[in-house]
C-alpha cells in the first residue's frame, strides 16, 4: 500500500536537482514527485520550468497531457479498473455499475473518507485472465463484483494484499 | 538426494491469479515435510488458462501442474508430484502439451523455460550467440541478415526491420539512437511484457545488435507505465548486464560501446506511435509529429534513429543466431517468419501462441482457444487492438498474414485477438473505438481530434434508434475523412473496428434495409 509523504517543497527540489540532467528529464521528474507525494503539486511548475531551462507552458502542456499525473492528493488506496475490449468481453462494464451501484463509487473520483480512489485505466497487460484490476500497482485477474466489495469494505481478502 | 527443482512463474498475469501465494505454500509444505526443494520463478510458458503453473523437473524432463491454487499444494505432495506423479491437475510433460507443442517458438524459445534474471541460464540456452556472432561482421553484414530474413516491424505496421536498419546505417551522424517502443497499449495484447518478464535480455541482446548493426552507442526503451513489473525486471535485467560487460563502454570486451535506459510513459495510447513516443522521451506532450522526416534521419533528440518494437528486437538474436534464411523459412508469401499471437478476451484457453504466418483465424479460436470461456456462441473476434476489424464466423478461414488481414479490411497490427460472445452489440464497440479516440488523441490533427468526438454523437443517434439514411452517409463520410486526412494511425484507423462492425454486424445498427426505409419514407 502506498504511504504517501505529505508534499514538501524541499524534498521536491532534492528530487528535480537530482534529476534534472537527464535527457528529457521531465517525465521522469513527474514520475519521481508522484512517487514520493501521491501526486505532483502544481506549485511547483515554474521550478521545473527553471531547472529544465523550458517555458512553464511547456511544463504544464506535458504534466496535463498524460493519464498518470495527478495534481491532487489521491486516496490511501489506488483502484483501477481496466476497460479495454479485452476486458470489456468478459464483464468490466459490471463491475463499473456495481461499484456505482452498490457503492455509490463513480470512476475517477475518491471517497469522501479518501479511503479509495477509483480511475479507469486501458490495458494492464493481462488479456486473457480478465476482467482485470490493478490495486496500488498489483495487477489482480479473474476479478468480480466479490473481490470488488472487500475492497470497498477494507475486509481481508488474500487476493487483495493487507486489508486497509 | 539433491533439492527437486520447482518452477513457479513470476510473470504478472500469473501473479494476478495468485503465483506467488502458491510458491509460498510450496516452500512452507516442503519446509514441513523435511523435503529440499528449489523453487525457480520463471516466467510464463503463455499457456494463461493453467496459470499459476507449477512444474517439476524430472528425470524425463518438466512435469506440469495447474492451475494450481495454495489448497492444492497438499494434495500434490501426497501424490508424489516431487517425482512427477498423476494428479488431477497435472499435465504431464509441458512440453508434450499440445497447446505448445504445436506452436513455432522462435523468440519465445527461452521464454517460461529459465530464470529471467540468470546470465548463467540465458547463455546456456542459446543466449548472446547472436552477439557474438554480429561483433564478428560488418554493420552492412549485420543488415543484410536481416534484410533476407524477411523481418517486419511487429509493432503493426510492418515495416522491413532491414529496410528501416539500412538506412539509419547509411545517415553519417555523431550521434545515433535505437529505440525500443515497449508502449503496448493495445487491448488483447501481452507479447512484449511477457518477453520482458520472461526473457529480458533477449530484448537487450536485440537491441545492442541493433546498435552494432546502425552505428549507435545508446538506446532507450519506451516502457508503458501500466506494466510496473516488467518495470522492476527490465531494470535488474539491465543492471546484470551492466556488471556483466554485456551493456556499457565494451559491449562483451569488444571496442563497442553500449548503453541502455528506461523511459516509463504516462498512461497515454497514442505514445504507441513512433514520433509521439521520441516526444515523450524528450519529455514532451505526446504529440504525433508530421512525417517526413522519418525517424531513421531525424529522430530523438534530432539525430537518426532505429525506432523498433518489442517484438521485432527480441526477434534478432534467433535470427542472428541462425540466418537469415533460417527466419524466412517460416511464413508465407510476403509474410515471413513467425507472429506471436495473443489470443484474449472471453476464450477458454488464452495465452501466447507464436506460429508461422498463415495459421487462420479459426484454427487459434477453436483449435487452440477451444472457444468462449462463457460457453457462449461465438459472436466476433477482434484483431490487431482498438484499431483493429471486428470479424464474424464467416471470416473465421481468414489467414493470419499481413496481405490476407488487409484484403480482409483489417489489419494484424500487434497480434492481439480478443474473442467475444453474443452478447456484445457492435454498435456499442464502434461507438466505443470513437470514444477511445477521443480520449486517446493526441489532439495534432483535426480529422482525429474533432472526428473522434462527432463519431460518438453519431453513433449515440444510431444507437437511439434515431435512424435515418442521412446519419449512416455522415458515418460513411466521417470514416472517409478520418482514414484519409488523419496524421497518424489512432484516427487514421479507428474507422477500421467502426466499419467492420457495421459491414459485418448490421442487425446491431438496427440499420433498416434501403428498400424498406424507401417504402417506410
Amino acid at each position: 500500500m502506498p504511504a504517501y509523504r505529505p508534499w514538501n517543497a524541499e524534498t521536491a527540489s532534492a528530487i528535480i536537482n537530482e534529476l534534472k540532467s537527464m535527457p528529457g528529464a521531465t517525465l521522469p521528474i513527474f514520475h519521481a514527485l508522484q512517487n514520493e507525494f501521491g501526486f505532483v503539486h502544481p506549485d511547483i511548475i515554474p521550478e521545473i520550468a527553471d531547472a529544465l531551462n523550458i517555458s512553464r507552458a511547456e511544463v504544464h502542456g506535458t504534466l496535463t497531457f498524460y493519464h498518470d499525473f495527478r495534481t491532487e492528493l489521491p486516496g490511501r488506496r489506488i483502484l483501477k479498473i481496466c476497460r479495454a475490449e479485452a476486458c470489456q468481453s468478459v464483464g468490466c462494464e459490471d463491475i463499473v455499475s456495481h461499484l456505482e451501484a452498490a457503492h455509490r463509487i463513480s470512476m475517477g473520483t475518491t471517497t469522501d473518507d479518501r479511503r479509495l480512489t477509483v480511475e479507469t485505466i486501458y490495458c494492464l497487460g493481462n488479456c486473457a485472465l480478465g476482467p482485470s484490476i490493478m490495486l496500488d500497482g498489483e495487477v489482480i485477474g479473474r476479478a468480480d463484483t466479490d473481490l470488488i466489495d472487500d475492497i470497498c469494505h477494507s475486509r481481508r481478502n488474500e487476493r487483495i494484499g493487507a486489508e486497509a | 538426494m539433491s533439492a527437486v527443482k520447482i518452477y513457479v512463474p513470476c510473470d504478472s498475469a500469473a501473479l494476478s491469479v495468485g503465483a506467488d501465494r502458491v510458491a509460498k505454500a510450496i516452500a512452507r509444505e516442503a519446509e514441513q515435510r523435511g523435503i529440499a526443494v528449489e523453487i525457480v520463478r520463471n516466467g510464463t510458458r503463455g499457456m494463461l488458462w493453467l496459470e499459476p503453473l507449477v512444474e517439476v523437473e524430472t528425470a524425463g524432463g518438466r512435469v506440469a501442474y495447474g492451475p494450481v491454487r495454495p489448497a492444492d499444494v497438499a494434495s500434490l505432495f501426497d501424490v508424489g508430484f516431487l517425482a512427477g506423479a498423476e494428479h488431477p491437475l497435472g499435465h504431464g510433460l509441458t512440453t508434450e502439451i499440445p497447446y505448445f507443442k504445436q506452436q513455432e517458438r522462435l523468440t519465445f524459445e527461452r521464454c517460461g523455460v529459465i530464470d529471467p534474471l540468470s546470465l548463467d541460464d540465458y547463455r546456456a540456452h542459446g543466449g548472446l550467440a547472436g552477439l557474438e556472432k554480429a561483433l564478428a561482421v560488418s554493420p552492412a553484414e549485420i543488415v543484410d541478415t536481416v534484410i533476407a530474413s524477411g523481418l517486419r516491424g511487429r509493432g503493426g505496421a510492418g515495416f522491413p526491420t532491414g529496410i528501416k536498419w539500412k538506412t539509419v546505417l547509411g545517415v553519417a551522424s555523431d550521434q545515433k539512437y535505437v529505440t525500443c517502443n515497449a508502449d503496448e497499449g493495445d487491448s488483447g495484447t501481452f507479447a512484449d511484457r511477457m518477453l520482458m518478464e520472461g526473457d529480458p535480455f533477449t530484448l537487450i541482446e536485440g537491441m545492442i545488435i541493433a546498435g552494432l548493426a546502425v552505428g549507435a552507442d545508446t538506446g532507450f526503451i519506451y516502457l508503458r507505465s501500466e506494466y510496473p513489473h516488467a518495470h522492476r525486471t527490465l531494470l535488474k535485467a539491465i543492471e546484470i548486464a551492466e556488471e556483466d560487460g554485456l551493456l556499457g563502454k565494451s559491449v562483451l570486451g569488444s571496442k563497442r560501446a553500449f548503453n541502455l535506459h528506461v523511459r516509463l510513459g504516462a498512461g497515454s495510447y497514442v505514445c504507441g506511435e513512433e514520433t509521439a513516443m521520441l516526444e515523450s522521451i524528450e519529455g514532451k506532450r505526446g504529440v504525433v509529429r508530421a512525417k517526413p522526416p522519418i525517424p531513421a534521419f531525424k529522430g530523438l533528440f534530432g539525430k537518426p534513429t532505429a525506432a523498433n518494437n518489442v517484438m521485432s528486437l527480441a526477434t534478432i538474436p534467433w535470427i542472428m543466431a541462425h540466418g537469415g534464411p533460417a527466419y524466412a523459412a517460416f511464413g508465407m508469401g510476403r509474410s515471413l517468419g513467425t507472429l506471436t499471437i495473443q489470443l484474449a478476451g472471453n476464450i477458454k484457453r488464452g495465452g501466447l501462441i507464436e506460429k508461422a504466418f498463415g495459421v487462420t483465424l479459426r484454427e487459434i479460436i477453436e483449435t487452440y482457444g477451444g472457444g468462449t470461456l462463457s460457453g457462449r456462441p461465438f459472436k466476433a473476434v477482434q484483431v490487431g487492438g482498438p484499431l483493429g476489424a471486428y470479424f464474424p464466423e464467416s471470416l473465421l478461414d481468414t489467414p493470419m498474414d499481413y496481405e490476407a488481414m488487409a484484403k480482409a479490411k483489417g489489419l494484424l497490427g500487434h497480434g492481439g485477438m480478443v474473442v467475444f460472445d453474443d452478447r456484445v452489440d457492435l454498435a456499442n464497440q464502434a461507438r466505443f473505438a470513437f470514444q477511445f479516440c477521443a480520449e486517446e488523441s493526441c489532439g495534432k490533427c483535426t480529422p482525429c481530434r474533432i472526428g473522434a468526438t462527432r463519431g460518438v454523437e453519431i453513433m449515440d443517434t444510431i444507437i437511439a434508434g434515431e435512424d435515418s439514411s442521412k446519419t449512416f452517409q455522415m458515418l460513411d463520410d466521417l470514416c472517409d475523412l478520418m482514414t484519409d486526412a488523419s496524421l497518424c494511425a489512432m484516427g487514421g484507423l479507428t474507422p477500421v473496428p467502426v466499419m467492420s462492425a457495421l459491414t459485418h454486424f448490421p442487425d446491431d445498427f438496427r440499420k433498416v434495409p434501403e428498400p424498406m426505409r424507401r417504402a417506410a419514407e
